[in-house]
């Protein structure tokens, strides 16, 4: 254990950055240990990979990575994430946001990454709710859930994240909460291996905004919440929540299919056009 | 041998950015700048280069930055509506110093407005339209010939000083064929960012090395940093420390004030004995020529200052004109944008007089040199 350690503080920016920005319980810690050691195994080295992020909780884990970060504007994460691909498609990009960055603000912009199966990994760390602002209600909010802008009861529906990457073209969907950290991290690795848009869900833990107005006593308990009502499924299911009982949420991969990458089209295209040129 | 071509504004300044070495363009569809993303899309691919619908024109700048942050020379075009989406990236290009250009193709109007009609209302919204303090470099085209010209020198300002540069134009610039004579390859000057010389161990992101202008690796070459909008310190670290806050504002804004002596672009002319300026810019700094030459067969003594850049505003240039003038005129497509700035640092030298009109349509030289009759004493 102290040696794996020991490999990981490699990743870990050294100068001035710690203690986190990150509240005691918060999952963000758990999920970058998680997202280090799925990177470490996939033989990627730090100069390949870009770590981009938007705003919020989630945003301010590029800035503790030892890699090249981008930490950009609030739910645009993925638009600089394709320019960055586009423009070197060597470069391994993977995108780390909040519900209310990747759904909420960012709802566009993800829907047409995944639309185009761009080529980059999006981590989208569910906590259900505005952390860095106060806890305000998001897109990732069950309905009847008090917040400080819903103080009667969410009226609204949550997204659910992986049926939504799923019909709009993503090649990898999979979802994990922070307790199963080992499936977080083998869904990850399987995710940064994929051509085009992978993603994972993370359901994450916010103690101190989303579980003190939920009745939550503790970070322990949600984390126990978690492991009591996540409910693995086998890849070839259809992953259709009606199935489970209710209050239960699938986690695990959900779908995982080979449709050409933007980019390998981009490089079908390319090919064609030398080819043409050398014929002439 | 160079041969005179006849093309439209759009075509010259998307000659001009891949002349620059633009090699990333990513746009959404807006009139009258469409045409911009249409040619890119069918020229960057055969030079090597890659274009990109996006979904909006907010993630049209996310993406020209991400390019510009591996490494690539990248632009986009847009106009009012999208040139308001625009800019939270803008800013965040400004703060983060990631060089790019934005093309404003200017319509008419607030809102909606005039798609199809001309303007010059978006010149504030150019200087000031992201929110928090930040530096801005603004050019403005008054030719077919200058949208090339203008747009090369776009990209090596954006280059030279790691900020954005927005090119405003004319609605009626962009749709108008004119001859234009371009230069060869050889005959442009091309300036590229700075890269670090020292190894990656020791590079400070934000460090500067005396000229106000970081060096800037890609991403993907061994230089590991860090980029945020956030208030960052000389290692590109998020800060609060008052000490580091105002240490990075203040040199974004004197990266390119310190330069200022170079960033005066404009053209005069008959100003030496004009006791009447005229000060415009775009396609009523043409009208407003014309206009000078009639006025002057006339026997008026009066003359025009042309500005191509419009930010940072040419003080020492402008100064020079009020000086020696009774009266300057501003005439504007708008309600009085750069008459505001001529205002300012005019500080009661001479009378400013000011032409505006907003029924989108151009100014004539009639109208011009009748106001010149009236204000001329």
């Amino acid at each position: 254990m102290t040696e794996e350690r020991q490999d990981f503080y490699e990743y870990l920016r050294d100068t001035k950055k710690f203690p986190s920005v990150w509240c005691p319980g918060c999952g963000m810690g758990i999920f970058v240990r998680a997202l280090i050691s799925a990177i470490d195994k996939s033989g990627y080295s730090q100069d390949e990979i870009v770590l981009v992020s938007g705003i919020g909780c989630s945003g301010r884990a590029t800035a503790y990575l030892d890699f090249c970060t981008l930490h950009t504007t609030h739910g645009r994460a993925l638009t600089f994430s394709t320019g960055l691909k586009l423009a070197n498609p060597k470069l391994k990009i993977i995108t780390i946001m909040g519900d209310g960055d990747a759904l909420a603000i960012g709802g566009n912009h993800f829907i047409h990454a995944a639309r185009r199966n761009m080529d980059i990994t999006a981590i989208v760390i569910n906590n259900s709710i505005y952390g860095m602002t106060g806890g305000q209600v998001s897109p990732g909010t069950p309905q009847g859930t008090i917040t400080t802008t819903s103080p009667y009861g969410n009226l609204e529906n949550p997204f659910d994240i992986c049926e939504l990457a799923k019909v709009v073209g993503s090649n990898f969907v999979a979802r994990s909460t922070v307790f199963n950290v080992y499936l977080m991290e083998k869904l990850i690795s399987q995710a940064i291996k994929k051509k085009g848009f992978s993603v994972v869900e993370i359901i994450s833990q916010c103690p101190v905004h989303y579980g003190k107005r939920s009745g939550f006593k503790s970070a322990v308990e949600m984390l126990e919440w978690q492991r009591d009502n996540a409910v693995m499924i086998n890849k070839s299911q259809e992953t259709g929540q009606q199935d489970l009982p209710p209050g239960k949420f699938p986690i695990g991969v959900m779908v995982d299919r080979e449709a050409k990458s933007y980019i390998e089209r981009l490089e079908e295209f390319n090919n064609k056009q030398r080819e043409k040129a050398n014929a002439l | 041998m160079l041969k005179s071509q006849l093309l439209p504004g759009n075509e010259a300044c998307v000659k001009g950015a891949l002349a620059a070495g633009c090699r990333f363009y990513a746009g959404y569809p807006i009139t009258p700048a469409s045409e911009i993303s249409e040619q890119m899309s069918s020229e960057l691919p055969r030079v090597g280069g890659a274009f990109i619908q996006m979904e909006d024109e907010i993630a049209s700048m996310g993406a020209i930055i991400g390019a510009s942050l591996a490494g690539v020379k990248s632009m986009t075009a847009t106009s009012g509506p999208g040139f308001s989406l625009m800019q939270e990236n803008i800013g965040y290009a400004c703060m983060t110093e990631v060089p790019c250009v934005i093309v404003d193709v200017m319509r008419a109007g607030p809102s909606t407005g005039s798609a199809t009609q001309p303007s010059q209302s978006d010149v504030m919204q150019a200087r000031w339209g992201t929110h928090g303090d930040h530096p801005m470099i603004v050019l403005a085209p008054s030719s077919v010939s200058e949208c090339f010209s203008l747009t090369v020198e776009a990209f090596n300002l954006s280059e030279k000083y790691r900020n954005p540069v927005i090119v405003l134009i004319d609605e009626n610039i962009i749709h108008t064929k004119e001859k234009i004579t371009i230069p060869s390859p050889e005959e442009i000057k091309i300036i590229d960012r700075i890269k670090p010389s020292e190894p990656p161990e020791w590079f400070k992101a934000y460090k500067d090395p005396g000229t106000g202008v970081p060096p800037m690796p890609a991403f993907g070459t061994g230089y590991r940093y860090h980029v945020t909008g956030n208030s960052h310190d000389e290692r590109g670290y998020p800060t609060n420390r008052p000490d580091e806050n105002e240490l990075l504002i203040k040199r974004l804004f004197q990266k390119i004030s310190r330069d200022s002596g170079k960033l005066q672009l404009a053209d005069a002319y008959y100003t030496e004995d004009a006791t009447v300026n005229i000060i415009a810019y775009g396609t009523v700094a043409r009208a407003s020529l014309r206009a000078v030459k009639e006025a002057r067969a006339k026997g008026m003594k009066v003359g025009l200052l042309k500005l191509k850049v419009l930010f940072p505003f040419m003080r020492q240039t402008v100064e020079k004109i009020l000086s020696k003038s009774s009266k300057v005129l501003v005439p504007e497509m708008n309600m009085g944008q750069i008459s505001r700035e001529v205002k300012r640092v005019n500080e009661s030298r001479c009378i400013i007089e000011t032409l505006n009109k907003v029924s989108y349509e151009p100014i004539t030289p009639e109208e011009i040199i009748k106001k010149l009759e009236e204000i001329y004493d």
